[in-house]
């Protein structure tokens, strides 16, 4: 492990208050499940203590100055997005409450645009239940169908298996960025080549990718994308929706109330301009703020150099954990491309592994992980997950596979 | 730690987790104890015997002896040995109790007592809690079906 590496925990784990705790009284967290949700720096509890104790005010209705303030702070926080995550303006970045809503809100809109009987929504079967289920309603409501495209055996992605899924009904394809299990990025930019010189519409999850790696959507060329605030350091509640101002404005809105109108009359409504549209009722605000401060952190780190140290401890538990008998990996190439390390160990419960290594404050995550087709496709019931960030140190990566051999001798025994 | 009899009764699972202040210790026994455990015959292994947990499952059959005695007897089996210690814990409570017993149980104390509490509540996706409900669920159609006519299983 590099100097330099080892050098971005230690600077801000003082950043990150919560990670100063035992657990059950005499372990120190070791907190490796930030696939599922990271923690938040001071920075961000105080955007957000500080807009409510001062700043804080429903936006864009009234003209009193705590409104003013708080619709500045919001649409400046909608800036923030574009920028970090290159869209052409901020109109194209609508608040959601998350990933999950997000995709429920493309999947609805785009599809009562677009969706005929008989077309195709193509996914592959690495999805997470929310990029799957969104889908399912979608060509249920339309008479549409899903196909899944297959992955190779060894958990690996094929990027001609997938394009043999096209057909000339294949309407849209959704898929992640970076899996939330096996860890890996996806051949993005050809896959979208490709489905672009179709016509095909572009969705991208990228709710395991915009936290770990700087991204532009612009310049990869899809159609819309989705994030989590959460799992970048953010508030809960707070997601965004990348869509190209063409498409947003060409679907329909999703929830109707107030803010995302021009007019309402006793016979109908008119919606409003972007990204208002897309806003019904109260946003997130505080959360939109909080989300700003997360991303302007991670900037000021560098996510290039993040995403090097998370793959160093990846790299540093793959090696560790090879050591330990009866672990198999879900993804089973060598080349680490992110912070997440998923096994199974046949003949003992992922449960029982996560609840042994929670004793000696380790956290990690243990079951499907919200993809039960990848793990049926695997033929693996239940998996473990330690996902790493920016604030885990090698140290904590030594003590995890230390731990994990003991529970895992301790469960075969 | 003392190897402790197999199957151990309510009683003694009480003095053997009394002197257990520590959550690894208490896992470390059911561990043993999940391990001990006999797996159900294959046949049992159906949806219908299937309890679903979030990160593990739990296939569990209830049979009650014949009248007068009404005894029950509960078998259960899982992929997780720590559910699998459960589980023996759960047998201590429940089998040989007759479905008036099983009602008038209040477990959640039992639990308490045993330090195993925080397994007990709808919230842990974990099957424990499905279990105890199934069990109670069993209980009651026995003495309802007892009380009234003679009238076929609504489950069945």
């Amino acid at each position: 492990m590099s100097h330099s590496i080892s050098s971005i925990s230690a600077a801000v784990r003082q950043d990150f208050p919560i990670l100063h705790q035992s657990i059950h009284g005499k372990h120190p967290l070791v907190y490796l499940d930030n696939a599922a949700s990271t923690q938040r720096p001071t920075a961000v509890l105080e955007a957000m203590d500080n807009c409510y104790r001062r700043d804080y005010s429903n936006v864009h209705r009234g003209i009193h100055e705590l409104s003013e303030r708080s619709t500045a702070q919001y649409e400046a926080a909608r800036q923030t997005l574009a920028d970090f995550v290159g869209a052409r303006d901020a109109a194209e970045i609508i608040f959601t409450s998350g990933t999950t809503a997000a995709l429920n809100l493309v999947a609805h809109a785009w599809s009562a645009a677009v969706l005929q009987p008989g077309d195709e929504i193509l996914l592959t079967m690495l999805e997470h239940h929310s990029n799957i289920v969104p889908w399912q309603q979608a060509a249920a409501r339309h008479g549409a169908r899903v196909v899944f495209a297959p992955i190779g055996h060894h958990g690996s992605f094929d990027l001609v298996e997938w394009q043999k899924c096209f057909t000339p009904r294949t309407r849209l394809v959704s898929f992640a960025a970076v899996s939330n299990v096996l860890g890996y990025r996806l051949p993005i930019e050809p896959m979208v080549s490709y489905a672009k010189e179709r016509g095909v519409t572009v969705v991208l999850d990228a709710a395991q990718a915009v936290p770990h790696e700087p991204i532009h959507f612009e310049n990869l060329g899809v159609d819309f994308a989705a994030f989590s605030g959460h799992k970048l350091l953010g508030p809960t509640g707070i997601g965004v929706l990348y869509g190209r101002r063409q498409w947003l404005e060409r679907i329909p809105p999703f929830l109707g109330g107030g803010s995302m109108i021009s007019g309402v009359t006793t016979s109908g409504f008119t919606p409003g301009e972007l990204p208002a549209k897309f806003e019904a009722g109260t946003p997130p605000i505080v959360e939109a703020i909080g989300l700003a401060a997360a991303v302007r952190y991670l900037s000021d780190i560098g996510l290039d150099q993040i995403a090097e140290h998370e793959k160093s401890l990846a790299r540093r538990a793959r090696e560790r954990l090879t050591q330990i008998r009866g672990i198999a990996f879900l993804h089973r190439e060598r080349e680490v491309a992110s912070g997440i390390v998923s096994f199974h160990v046949p003949g003992v419960s992922a449960q029982d592994i996560a609840v042994l290594l929670d004793c000696k404050g380790i956290a990690v995550r243990a079951g499907h992980h919200c993809t039960m087709p990848l793990h049926d496709f695997l033929g693996v019931p239940a998996s473990v997950r330690a996902s790493f960030y920016l604030y885990n140190t090698a140290e904590e990566v030594d003590y995890f596979g230390d731990r994990l051999q003991e529970t895992i001798e301790r469960l075969s025994a | 730690m003392n190897k402790i009899k197999f199957p151990p009764t309510l009683n003694e699972l009480l003095i053997e987790f009394a002197d257990l202040p520590d959550w690894d210790e208490r896992y470390e026994l059911l561990i043993d104890l999940g391990k001990q455990l006999p797996p159900i015959p294959d046949e049992f292994e159906t949806d219908e015997n299937l309890v679903r947990g979030c990160m593990s499952n739990v296939w569990l059959v209830a049979e009650f002896t014949d009248a007068p005695a009404r005894r029950i007897n509960v078998k259960a089996d899982s992929d997780s040995l720590i559910i699998k210690g459960l589980i023996v814990v759960l047998m201590a409570i429940f089998n040989g109790r007759t479905p008036e017993e099983i009602v008038t149980t209040d477990e959640t104390k039992v639990f308490g007592q045993l330090g195993l509490d925080r397994h007990l509540s709808p919230q842990r996706r974990n099957g424990l809690f499905a279990m105890v409900k199934r069990i109670k669920q069993l209980a009651m159609e026995r003495i309802a079906g007892a009380l009234g006519p003679k009238t076929p299983d609504p489950a069945s």
